[in-house]
């Protein structure tokens, strides 16, 4: 018997492992951008393999032992489902992908209009239904540890401890990889990767444990079957039922469980993947089952009566002297357990904090304000505490039921409780007409039915309900007694609760969506959940919008972060004709920002934000004409002509950008010899008058060398206008000899604070020097000068009271990214534009001996270098981003 | 009394320049460099001269002057510009808005000084 | 008959592609009277490791036949709705 903390040595290493694994992958996707294998379809089977927890690994042989071959319905239901991909789960990834869902509750609050209460109810019923059956993991590691420390001969060991350790390990690990960002599509590839591994682990572990069994025990495939033949479960009696029940509930279940719906469809980087899940996933399903029933027989028939079938899987190696095997088997089962425990509560915390945590704080605060403080910081702190709040939820639950047979049947219950979900979602991605009332309706008659007949019942005789309500119902009225509605005894209970809560949950749905009218946006969901085939894009939802793109800019910032936001700004600029980080705020623009937004805090939430800031817009009647079944086939017809009217419109803002460019221009070229003479004249006005001054004699000392301070000085602002203008002219002709050299940015940067000197004093520099590692090569004195443009004009130009400028590097795929933010007023978006043109001092203010050829300088350097520089919007103050190519492209 | 002179005008070394060399004739120099505000200040206090810049930091010299020669007590005041751009039709743009007298930078010291003795009459 | 002028090959890939289309919707069904099946069997005959047989015989074929659909509409979903053949389908469900 290896000793008991070899084996808890084994777990602490295993999870290591985990560990590295999540990280590396992270790292990995992080680095290239994707990775091929890291999202092939092999990982996304893999990764539904959650779907068997603890509950199946060591269950289903108990189960077997004890039913025969009905522990086969948990597998058969997604198998039905998987092969059956094309009919309903094809619909609900397009559906997922399509409106950026984020979880099973969210798509059904997006579905009936982005109804805030449906996401809280699903959310709660999500919440009620799988926090006893994290119990359920965490009681079946601890038990898998008591086996194997009784079995080490009754080392004295306190298994509450493991309990505890196990939930704080999986809050770590899960908030860790769970909550590391906020991405736009909510994807977790440490997280998916590592339940990959335990997939394998997890298969392997049975497999061999299979093999061991029929082979090495059993004497070969025909003895074994002989032995089921004359063992006790021999006769297959099966509950007709029950057969039907179980594998109608597991196949709702696989689609509402919040952790397959995880996987299966917000983790879902292809459609493609799913064709081959449909054959895949299923064939892992039969081979997790296929030795289920040999290794119960054999459990029953070798080990002694009254041993716990549920642990046979630890128990037949153990009494074969097989530790190695047990020990994989061991570590089968932990990793059924933890990659259960961490996709639900991933899954779950989503909710939470995209449905409860973020209405809230949104109601909190007065409506029509912009949106304020991080909402990117806020989200993750909801989610992380919502990780280890269900942790502790789930360990509390574990100790307060005392283990034991009542925590085991709550994987059914648990089935029943998620699967009160799937009348409305089927509704909602099928019928057009199923309205929020009506889903409203369904799903509270279900969970309470559910609650009433089955949750709170299981939760233990006298527990919940007293013994008396049980017989004879409450106040005596036998007729809602909880496992004998109406009178009607003698059912299972499982299949009591499933009927009556689907009757009248469907029942209700539908009879509340035919009794009541769909609100606009109701309707506006169901034409693109039902349609999603047909609509390639969105009907329109938002119109007039009184939003400024910088506005929004600055709110998406907030949301899904900086480099997220302003990649999404930059990329609908461009699909526009525009440049730059501010397109023009088109409905469409809105309607794809909100899509966008809705992937990091759910659709209801990100509704309500855009809400506020595009002040009351709402649906209109030919919006909804729109989306009608008429519209449908004209649009059919129009789809050509709108993408051909989609270029010119393009063309023509093109142009229109241009135009108002080439004016202003124009009026600044007219200008130019002028600004060139008063350039040139102003300081040989002081320089003539001063020195006429000096010549005639007659004043003091002290006044003749403030003079001749004087006169050097504006001496000196004309060689520096000359200088830049020769600049310039060479730069702009192209006849710039570059100097490329590998050196790191920080040296650069710290050379050109050095050089600005004097002209950033009282500027408070914040950096951060490690980020600035990054080694370029690039004409490191050019690009200097830029550095050095930058911040004498953060210097000369932000007027806070205490100015400061952050300087910020990051790499960003091939290329390097160099930000320059102060903390002033920053420049109007209508100046914006012009800033990099010559002469284009925006005030004669503070004109702190500047010429305003510095931005058109440093413009035409970063053009030579490969790269460019732009005005960033939105940050609060004047910012510039200075873009390089990491390495140049050919010589040039 | 001596005579008032005010000074237009945002470069300060050039304010300095003026102020000196008008002093030390005899002349009160007051100036002002913001050009929203100057027409305002010229209505409170109006000198016996104004020398005004073309490019002032809020509004354009030739503004501020249509703007005098449009109010009742100031339509006369002798008004001498002073440009750095030196293009002819800002000459002509200064002379048609009524300038008494229109000066390109750089000048001379002397030139200036007998242009202010001629408008005010010193 | 605007139908006829239209190459006869194209018409009948993507003839084809439906009816595959409408194979894979009945995969489901095949498999749950498969499943169901067994509770016909006579009472009392009907031994565990016979079920087991039977029970893995459906599996494995139901695997295979979504194993020989799978690469044809996975890649037809994507090429279907390129050439508006998603419009048609849809409908065809939105009635069901």
């Amino acid at each position: 018997m290896p000793p008991f903390n070899a084996l808890v040595a084994a777990a602490i290493a295993y999870v290591a492992f985990l560990f590295a694994v999540a990280f590396a992958a992270e790292r990995r996707a992080a680095r290239a951008g994707r990775s091929a294998w890291l999202r092939s379809p092999l990982v996304y089977t893999l990764s539904l393999s959650i779907y068997c927890t603890a509950w199946t690994f060591y269950g289903a042989v108990g189960y077997a032992a004890r039913s025969g071959l009905e522990y086969l319905t948990i597998y058969l239901g997604p198998t039905i489902v998987m092969t059956g991909w094309w009919l309903i789960l094809r619909k609900l990834v397009r559906v997922g992908r399509s409106q950026r869902i984020t979880s099973v509750a969210d798509l059904i609050s997006s579905r009936f209009g982005k109804s805030t209460p449906l996401g809280v109810l699903v959310t709660l019923l999500a919440v009620v239904g799988v926090t006893p059956y994290i119990a359920l993991q965490l009681q079946s590691i601890t038990l898998s540890f008591a086996v194997f420390a009784e079995n080490a001969g009754g080392e004295a060991m306190d298994l509450g401890g493991v309990a505890l350790w196990t939930a704080a390990g999986l809050a770590l690990f899960t908030v860790l990889f769970g909550t590391r960002n906020l991405d736009a599509n909510e994807r977790h590839h440490g997280i998916v990767m590592a339940i990959a591994v335990e997939a394998v682990v997890k298969l392997g572990a049975l497999m061999a444990l299979g093999i061991f069994v029929v082979w090495g025990i059993g004497g070969g495939l025909g003895a074994t079957l002989e032995a089921i033949d004359a063992s006790p479960i021999a006769e297959w009696q099966q509950d007709h039922g029950r057969w039907i029940g179980l594998t109608f509930l597991s196949a709702a279940a696989f689609l509402t469980l919040p952790r397959m719906f995880q996987v299966l469809v917000v983790e879902n980087a292809d459609e493609r993947h799913l064709a081959t899940a449909s054959w895949a996933f299923p064939a892992y399903l039969a081979a997790m089952s296929l030795f289920t029933v040999p290794i119960a027989v054999t459990g029953l028939a070798m080990l002694p009566e009254g041993s716990n079938p549920d642990m046979f899987v630890l128990t037949v190696p153990l009494a074969e002297q097989q530790y190695g095997l047990a020990t994989l088997s061991f570590l089968g089962g932990f990793s059924s357990a933890t990659s259960m425990v961490i996709v639900a509560t991933i899954a779950l915390s989503t909710m939470v904090s995209n449905h409860i945590a973020l209405p809230l704080w949104l109601s909190l605060r007065r409506p029509g304000a912009t949106v304020s403080g991080d909402v990117r910081a806020l989200v993750l702190v909801a989610r992380r505490l919502a990780i280890a709040g269900l942790l502790a939820l789930g360990y509390l639950y574990y100790r307060l039921s005392g283990g034991g047979e009542a925590l085991a049947a709550i994987g059914l219950i648990s089935f029943a409780g998620v699967a009160q979900v799937l009348p409305v979602m089927i509704g909602g991605l099928f019928w057009r007409g199923a309205t929020k009332v009506g889903a409203g309706a369904g799903l509270t008659a279900g969970f309470a039915l559910w609650l009433w007949t089955l949750f709170l019942p299981g939760l233990g005789t006298d527990a919940a309900i007293p013994l008396s309500v049980m017989e004879q119902g409450p106040f005596g009225l036998g007729w809602l007694r909880p496992q004998a509605l109406f009178g009607i005894e003698g059912i299972d209970p499982i299949l009591h609760c499933t009927l009556w809560s689907m009757l009248f949950n469907t029942g209700l749905f539908i009879l509340g969506s035919l009794l009541t009218f769909p609100q606009p946006v109701e309707r506006l969901q169901g034409a693109q959940f039902v349609n999603v085939f047909e609509h390639a894009a969105g009907a329109t939802t938002w119109r007039q919008s009184a939003a400024q793109a910088e506005d929004l800019l600055i709110m998406a910032q907030r949301i899904v972060g900086a480099a997220e936001a302003q990649a999404i700004f930059q990329g609908a600029a461009a699909a526009q004709g525009k440049a730059g980080y501010l397109p023009d705020v088109t409905p469409e623009f809105i309607q794809a920002l909100e899509r966008e937004l809705s992937g990091s805090v759910g659709a209801a939430t990100a509704h309500a934000m855009m809400g506020q800031m595009t002040e009351g817009v709402s649906v209109s009647v030919e919006d909804l004409m729109a989306v009608a079944d008429e519209a449908a086939q004209i649009m059919e017809y129009s789809a050509r002509l709108e993408a051909k009217s989609d270029e010119l419109e393009r063309t023509a803002r093109a142009l229109r950008d241009a135009n108002a460019k080439l004016t202003s221009l124009s009026a600044q070229k007219d200008a130019f010899l002028g600004q060139i003479s008063h350039e040139l004249r102003t300081p040989m006005t002081s320089i003539r008058s001063f020195s006429e001054i000096l010549r005639e004699g007659g004043v003091g000392p002290e006044v003749q060398s403030r003079y001749a301070a004087i006169i050097s000085e504006e001496a000196e602002r004309l060689t520096r206008l000359l200088d830049d203008l020769l600049d310039l002219s060479v730069l702009e002709n192209g006849q710039v000899v570059l100097n490329r050299a590998e050196a790191p940015l920080r040296r650069t940067i710290e050379r050109a604070l050095g050089a600005a000197g004097s002209r950033a004093e009282g500027l408070r520099i914040l950096r951060r020097p490690g980020e600035e590692d990054i080694r370029v090569m690039t004409d490191h004195d050019r690009l200097a000068q830029v550095f050095i443009n930058l911040i004498a004009n953060a210097g000369k130009y932000c007027d806070s009271a205490r100015p400061e400028l952050r300087i910020e590097a990051r790499r960003a795929g091939e290329a390097v990214l160099i930000d320059f933010i102060d903390n002033g007023t920053g420049i109007a978006p209508e100046h914006a534009g012009l800033i990099f043109e010559k002469f284009s001092r925006l005030s004669d203010h503070a004109r702190a001996g500047g010429a305003g050829l510095g931005l058109a300088i440093c413009r035409e350097i970063m053009e030579r270098l490969g790269g460019q520089i732009a005005y960033l919007p939105g940050q609060g103050g004047a910012a510039f981003r200075v873009t390089l190519p990491a390495r140049p492209l050919g010589g040039a | 009394m001596a005579k008032r002179v005010l000074l237009i005008e945002d470069e300060p070394n050039i304010i300095e320049a003026i102020s000196f060399i008008l002093t030390r004739d005899g002349w009160t120099v007051h100036t002002h460099s913001d050009g929203e505000t100057a027409a305002e200040r010229v209505r409170a206090h109006p000198p016996d001269l104004l020398i005004l810049d073309v490019m002032l930091p809020g509004r354009s010299g030739f503004d501020i002057l249509r703007d005098l020669r449009a109010g009742e007590g100031t339509a006369a005041l002798p008004v001498m510009m002073l440009t750095a751009r030196g293009q002819t039709k800002d000459r002509e743009m200064a002379m048609r808005l009524g300038a008494t007298h229109f000066m390109t930078k750089p000048f001379s010291n002397a030139e200036i000084l007998a242009h202010v003795r001629d408008l005010a009459g010193g | 008959m605007a139908r006829a002028t239209a190459p006869v090959f194209l018409a009948r890939v993507s003839y084809r592609r439906r009816r595959l289309a409408d194979a894979a919707r009945m995969v489901p069904v095949l498999g749950s009277i498969l499943f169901v099946l067994p509770l016909l069997w006579p009472e009392g005959e009907a031994g565990t490791a016979a079920g087991l047989i039977y029970i893995f015989a459906v599996w494995a074929l139901l695997i295979a036949i979504a194993r020989l659909l799978a690469p044809w509409l996975g890649r037809s979903g994507a090429a279907a709705e390129e050439l508006g053949e998603g419009r048609g389908e849809g409908r065809a469900e939105e009635g069901r």
